[in-house]
């Protein structure tokens, strides 16, 4: 029997075990919308396009599974272009379903049309036009094979109108073949041997992981490893949980506003092994005099990655977690490990030493402070809240005072640094796990962005909490003023016309909450944990409160500015 | 240090843009590109010029290994083989300079492909010297046109 282009889209959905899909409806996809009441297929109505791709892209980040949106032509589809870029700086596995006006008219400046295929092609792993509906299977198919597999990626496919109306034969293709596409996962075994060759050498040794760890699953061969070796572990913005951040071992995070300890272990290593990192400029500081004493070894599955910023001696191409798995066997079969453990106690004397010289700290006064609601959140959720984060002196503060144990659990834009993401990401989270406490920890600027999702919360019955570090600023942006532009906040004090946030959320249906002193901030997050509903708490924090260390920019990563 | 890359991709739509996508989003320069079908129609062959150290040319190979439709990226340097380009040249031909023209062609191994009472307009094809060579002697005559193919490459044996 011959199905539609649209009956044959969903029909790959179910192949795929796709179970939630984000949607905004429009013209253009019109007969796949008449289409979706008959399938058993939760469907989440968004309050925008861009927040469509966020919502699937923190629901692929919590779950480990491939998010699918679906929005329409146009507009529809280059509101989409914030989120798959995100989804694509953060290896996200993400299919973007976007409408087409029919195939006669693509090129005509029909009404609604963009070349999204042309707008996208920078920012997807790879993107699709749909033009005939015999191969539409095929194509979603290919998809999500790609979008999921090797280093993943959002993945786009364009759907002309018409190819949602023709009929043909569904028959899902069991195997496929892409002559181009054949990711390398297991690494190459002599590499492996002398990685660790180079390892049982070490004296200083540090393991810097990455969002590699956590998107391959890696982190019990991680923690294995490191606990085998003793190896300090020091982790990137997006590796954080894929190490557990209290463990004996770990380091905290690295970087421009990394732990003094991380920053310092890195710069004086003798040995740097890189897993799923990708020497991001915010990690390296000025390239020169990045970890410049450590012989260098990187574990990446995508190739580019390696030596692209930094040259390193020994590169092994493979999936983190295979790749640890045999350095584990190997490691296990040949001994020498015990020997190997003692040598390395002065240097972890020298950690120790930092890390009790300068933590992370805090002054407290009569204000509240931001890392003080982060702290309380992560001692009433009990470190097991999923926590999404905007982007700014929020998010830096949560990967600094939130310790994250469990990967999966910190979701946040790390490669493009997008403001807006947090709110829509933390919906998709919640929809992955209605169970779980999911909090968005925000910025007053940065909520700003999607606040319109408060209805999607609401809508779905999304028990998503929000917590408003409100201190009136775009706080990162006045940050940088306050210490490279002699405090000239040139349009940074957005607190002047700020919404009542909590009469917002009450105007979405909502449960508004606020804290403007120190004594107010538990009792707020116990109510907001306690409410079964979408919350918004509003922490009125000290203004001017910066985020520190610092490195500022150019500069080495050992050079950092402290509280 | 220029660079002759020889890519075999998909031949689909929007592979070239892809291709080019990648060079111009990543700040690599083209020198040039040509591109035509194989004998499998399902592949087309680029011949791609580019120029840069070793870590830029580094990032360039892998870069385009790592796109989907790229099927093999063979970096020619430092390999034995041929790489030809076509030039075809609209020159003015006055009745004192036609035989002269006709010499330099000839010299060149050239072909006139079109006659004018005006005009001549030849066919040559060789290295990227030979085609240099040929237009500096034409200049002087007048050249009146110029359509370059950009080099192809195929590695010897």
């Amino acid at each position: 029997m011959k199905k539609t282009g649209s009956q044959i889209l969903l029909e790959s959905l179910k192949m795929e075990k796709v179970e939630v899909i984000f949607n905004y409806p429009g013209g253009a996809i019109l007969p796949l919308i008449d289409e979706l009441p008959c399938w058993n297929l939760k469907k989440i109505l968004v309050r925008h396009e861009q927040a469509a791709v966020h919502a699937a892209d923190g629901y692929a980040r919590a779950s480990g599974k491939t998010g699918v949106c679906l929005v329409t032509s146009g507009p529809g589809a280059t509101n989409t272009v914030t989120g798959i870029a995100t989804a694509f700086m953060d290896s996200i596995p993400v299919v973007v379903l976007t409408g087409q006006v029919p195939t006669a008219l693509i090129g005509n400046d029909a009404f609604q049309e963009a070349d999204i295929i042309g707008i996208t092609r920078p920012c997807t792993k790879y993107n699709y036009l749909a033009t005939d509906v015999r191969k539409l299977s095929q194509i979603i198919r290919e998809a999500f094979h790609i979008a999921r597999s090797g280093r993943p990626g959002p993945v786009l496919v364009d759907l002309p109108k018409d190819v949602l109306t023709d009929a043909t034969e569904f028959r899902y293709p069991e195997e496929i073949y892409i002559k181009g596409y054949q990711p390398t996962v297991d690494g190459h075994i002599p590499q492996i041997k002398r990685a660790l060759r180079l390892i049982l050498k070490a004296r200083r040794p540090v393991i810097y992981a990455g969002g590699g760890i956590v998107s391959s699953g890696a982190s019990k061969e991680l923690i294995k490893l490191a606990e085998m070796l003793r190896i300090p572990v020091t982790m990137t913005l997006m590796g954080l949980g894929g190490f557990p951040g209290t463990h004996p071992l770990s380091l905290g995070m690295l970087g421009m506003h990394g732990t003094y300890r991380a920053n310092m272990a890195v710069t004086e290593c003798d040995l740097l092994v890189a897993i799923g990192a990708r020497f991001d400029d915010r990690v390296t500081g000025k390239i020169e005099g990045f970890s410049p004493k450590s012989k260098k070894i990187h574990i990446d599955i995508d190739p580019t990655s390696i030596s692209k910023n930094v040259r390193v001696d020994i590169p092994v191409v493979g999936d983190c977690k295979r790749v640890l798995a045999k350095m584990i066997a190997f490691l296990q079969e040949e001994g020498g490990v015990k020997e190997y453990r003692g040598s390395l106690d002065k240097w972890h004397e020298r950690i120790e030493k930092w890390g009790k010289t300068h933590p992370l700290t805090y002054q407290q006064t009569q204000v509240i402070k931001p890392q003080y609601v982060i702290e309380k959140i992560y001692e009433l959720t009990k470190g097991e809240a999923i926590i999404t984060t905007e982007v700014g002196q929020n998010q830096m503060w949560a990967a600094q005072f939130y310790l994250f144990d469990h990967p999966r659990s910190l979701l946040t834009s790390g490669g493009l640094g997008t403001m807006g993401y947090g709110f829509p990401a933390a919906i998709g989270a919640q929809v992955a796990f209605p169970e779980r406490t999911v909090v968005d920890i925000a910025g007053d600027g940065s909520i700003q962005m999607n606040i319109q999702e408060l209805a999607t919360a609401v809508h779905n019955k999304l028990p998503v909490k929000v917590a408003i570090l409100n201190n009136g600023y775009l706080g990162m942006v006045r940050q940088w003023q306050e210490l490279f532009y002699e405090r000239k906040y040139s349009l940074t004090h957005i607190g002047e016309v700020s919404p009542d946030f909590v009469k917002l959320a009450e105007a979405y249906g909502a449960v508004g909450l606020r804290a403007t002193r120190p004594e107010e901030v538990v009792p707020v997050i116990q109510e907001a944990l306690r409410i079964p509903y979408p919350v918004l708490m509003d922490f009125v924090v000290e203004p001017e409160e910066g985020v520190y260390p610092m490195v500022p920019a150019g500069e080495p990563i050992d050079q950092m500015l402290l509280v | 240090m220029r660079h002759t890359i020889s890519v075999l991709v998909e031949n689909e739509l929007g592979v070239l843009a892809r291709v080019a996508g990648l060079f111009s989003g990543r700040g690599f320069n083209i020198e040039s590109l040509s591109v035509a079908e194989t004998l499998d129609p399902t592949v087309s062959t680029m011949t791609i010029v580019t120029r840069g150290d070793d870590q830029i040319i580094e990032q360039v190979t892998k870069q385009l290994n790592k796109l989907v439709c790229v099927i093999k990226v063979m970096d020619l340097e430092g390999k034995d083989y041929v790489e030809r380009e076509m030039v075809l040249v609209k020159v003015a031909a006055k009745a004192e300079t036609r035989a002269e023209i006709l010499r330099i062609t000839d010299i060149f191994r050239g072909k006139v492909v079109d006659v004018s009472p005006k005009s001549y307009a030849i066919e040559v094809t060789g290295d990227e010297d030979k085609i240099r060579a040929f237009l500096e002697l034409l200049k002087p005559i007048g050249i009146k046109e110029v359509a370059r193919t950009g080099r192809v490459a195929l590695a010897r044996g």
